[in-house]
């Protein structure tokens, strides 16, 4: 499956040439009988910006975490820097920034950022961490004091501050403002052009095009799709038709295009990947149509999409 | 697919001794720094020693004798065990189960912080807030309460309750694997309450009825008060030897309950 993905994949040839900083093979991990993760093969590269993407409880916090050394993986393993991703040798080249329900509010922002700075041997400046999260103003607050999104900020400073060469962002931008976005965003961007290798998860397919070089779907612990972000839109810039007819589901299904249909009320929702051929076929067959809306399909409409072609995919080979 | 994971050719600076002795002694900066600013840990652990000790101490039972010694005197030693007891519960224990239940400690985990430093950082910092409050009840006890104790017999008061909150701390390192982080202060409350009023700390052991007096010795407070009363000269139960034999016993039992929970934690997620 994913070598036949690879295949087809246009990531520049260049790209596949630099070394890889860390790789889960086959991996797999069990929370009880719940399998978070099935066989995931993934690697992270020097220089790219790798997005893992998909939605909440696809496992991609678990594979972040198999990464960081956190949690032990039930089956295939886990490489970080040529070994185990707990020795202190590679924790001091690492950073991450991880979903945490409360950090400790007494402490000021610069202490916070000092006491992780001093961990590695060869931080950046404190100053430079407080100005690169947009700190700076902060730096004198309480945490506890701080917004959402300035508390966000202030993890992904000390996800940053030992200047590391492996940075794990596990869904970094959440409950972030537009600016705020932006400026990590910037952020991430001159690291991985600094050649830091960093591997983010996010359920938003805007943030991973936006950023990454390269971008892995994920879906109930399985990965579903790899390739470019072009790529990768192409495969879910699906649409969804919204109209009244007189065709039953069976006949619409069978119009070639439409990936899958529902009843909502009285209308249709028709899934197509393309939403201009199903019309025409829609209006030829039905000459009462009527109600008719177009709209870009949601993620949760492109992993359908996704999924159905992974299927198809996988018949076909 | 099939190349090897290679690093990247940067000499990585491994931590120096000198390097690693700074992080402990950050870790421990930082962590008094947090509960010094927290209001409910400052009230909750030095408050209740101190009032205690004014009330009963300095207000009530003036001029009367415990144990051969004045009653100020007396309950410096027990309240100050007290005290001892509630920083190292509150301080280690309600802070490691909401720091592990809540997810900070995996964040520590994740970066390059020693794991040892972390746990180093309590106890240096709970034993810190120990001594705050020895030395709080000793100047109250001498400018209020006319104890005459000399200089030497502070400095052994002190160090004895110092010492002796290592096995309050074990015990909440144990409390805080396996308590909950919303739960934890409540089952903290309960072990510390009933455990130094049956330790004969709030009203002698002399003076509780003979259950207590039988169950006493099972109990951790129970010796370290009676360490701390032999310091200032009190007539005390059993030899100071058994009640150090006692405190590490607890303190190794705690830390292997401690250890139990660490596994389970690391089963969850190392399994």
């Amino acid at each position: 499956m994913i070598a036949e993905i690879e295949q087809t994949s246009q990531i520049s040839s260049e790209a596949r040439t630099r070394p890889v900083v860390a790789r889960l093979t086959k991996a797999s991990k069990n929370y009880g009988t719940v399998q978070a993760l099935k066989q995931v093969t993934l690697e992270v590269r020097q220089g790219e910006i790798l997005a893992v993407l998909g939605p909440n409880g696809a496992g991609k916090t678990t594979a972040v975490k198999l990464l960081l050394g956190l949690a032990a993986a039930s089956g295939g393993s886990v490489n970080v820097f040529g070994g185990d991703p707990r020795n202190p040798d590679n924790r001091v080249r690492t950073g991450a920034m991880l979903q945490v329900a409360r950090v400790p509010e007494t402490l000021k922002v610069r202490e916070h950022v000092a006491l992780f700075s001093s961990y590695y041997p060869n931080p950046m400046p404190i100053a430079d961490t407080l100005a690169a999260a947009g700190l700076t103003q902060l730096a004198n607050r309480k945490f506890g004091d701080l917004s959402g999104g300035q508390k966000q900020r202030v993890l992904f400073a000390l996800a940053i501050c030992g200047d590391p060469d492996l940075l794990f962002l596990d869904e970094a931008t959440l409950g972030l403002d537009v600016e705020a976005r932006r400026l990590l965003w910037d952020q991430i961007r001159s690291l991985a052009s600094r050649g830091k290798a960093v591997l983010l998860t996010t359920h938003y397919l805007q943030e991973a095009d936006a950023l990454a070089d390269r971008i892995l779907v994920i879906n109930r612990g399985e990965i579903i799709a790899e390739g470019t972000p072009t790529e990768i839109k192409a495969r879910t810039a699906g649409r969804q038709i919204r109209c009244f007819t007189d065709l039953s589901i069976a006949q619409v299904r069978a119009i070639s295009g439409v990936i899958d249909v529902k009843v909502e009320g009285d209308s249709l929702l028709i899934q197509a990947a393309v939403a201009e051929p199903v019309l025409r076929e829609l209006l030829n067959r039905d000459v009462n149509l009527s109600g008719v809306e177009v709209t870009s399909a949601g993620l949760e409409e492109a992993f359908l999409a996704l999924t159905t072609n992974q299927e198809t995919n996988g018949r076909a080979s | 697919m099939s190349a090897t994971v290679t690093a990247i050719p940067r000499p990585v600076a491994s931590r120096t001794p000198g390097h690693m002795a700074r992080i402990f002694a950050n870790e421990a900066r930082f962590e008094f720094l947090k509960l010094a600013r927290l209001p409910i840990y400052a009230i909750s652990t030095i408050m209740f020693p101190v009032m205690f000790y004014v009330l009963f101490g300095l207000m009530l039972n003036r001029g009367q004798e415990l144990s051969r010694v004045p009653v100020a005197a007396y309950l410096l030693a027990s309240y100050g065990t007290f005290g001892v007891m509630g920083a190292s519960l509150f301080g280690f224990g309600v802070g490691l189960a909401g720091e592990r239940g809540l997810g900070w400690l995996q964040v520590k985990q994740a970066s390059p912080m020693p794991p040892f430093a972390y746990f180093f950082a309590k106890t240096v910092v709970c034993m810190t807030f120990s001594l705050i409050i020895v030395l709080i009840l000793v100047t109250l006890g001498f400018l209020f309460g006319g104890v005459h104790l000399s200089p030497l017999h502070v400095v052994q008061l002190a160090a004895t309750l110092v010492a002796g909150s290592i096995t309050f701390c074990a015990m909440g390192m144990a409390i805080g694997y396996f308590a909950g982080p919303s739960s934890a202060p409540a089952i903290v409350n309960l072990i510390y309450l009933p455990l130094s009023f049956a330790s004969g700390l709030w009203i002698p052991i002399q003076a509780l009825p003979s259950f207590f007096q039988k169950i006493a010795p099972f109990l951790p407070p129970f010796h370290l008060g009676q360490l701390a009363l032999s310091t200032i000269g009190a007539e005390t139960r059993g030899s100071n030897l058994g009640h150090w034999e006692a405190l590490a016993a607890f303190a190794l039992i705690c830390l292997g309950i401690a250890r139990l929970g660490y596994q389970r934690d690391e089963g969850k997620s190392y399994g």
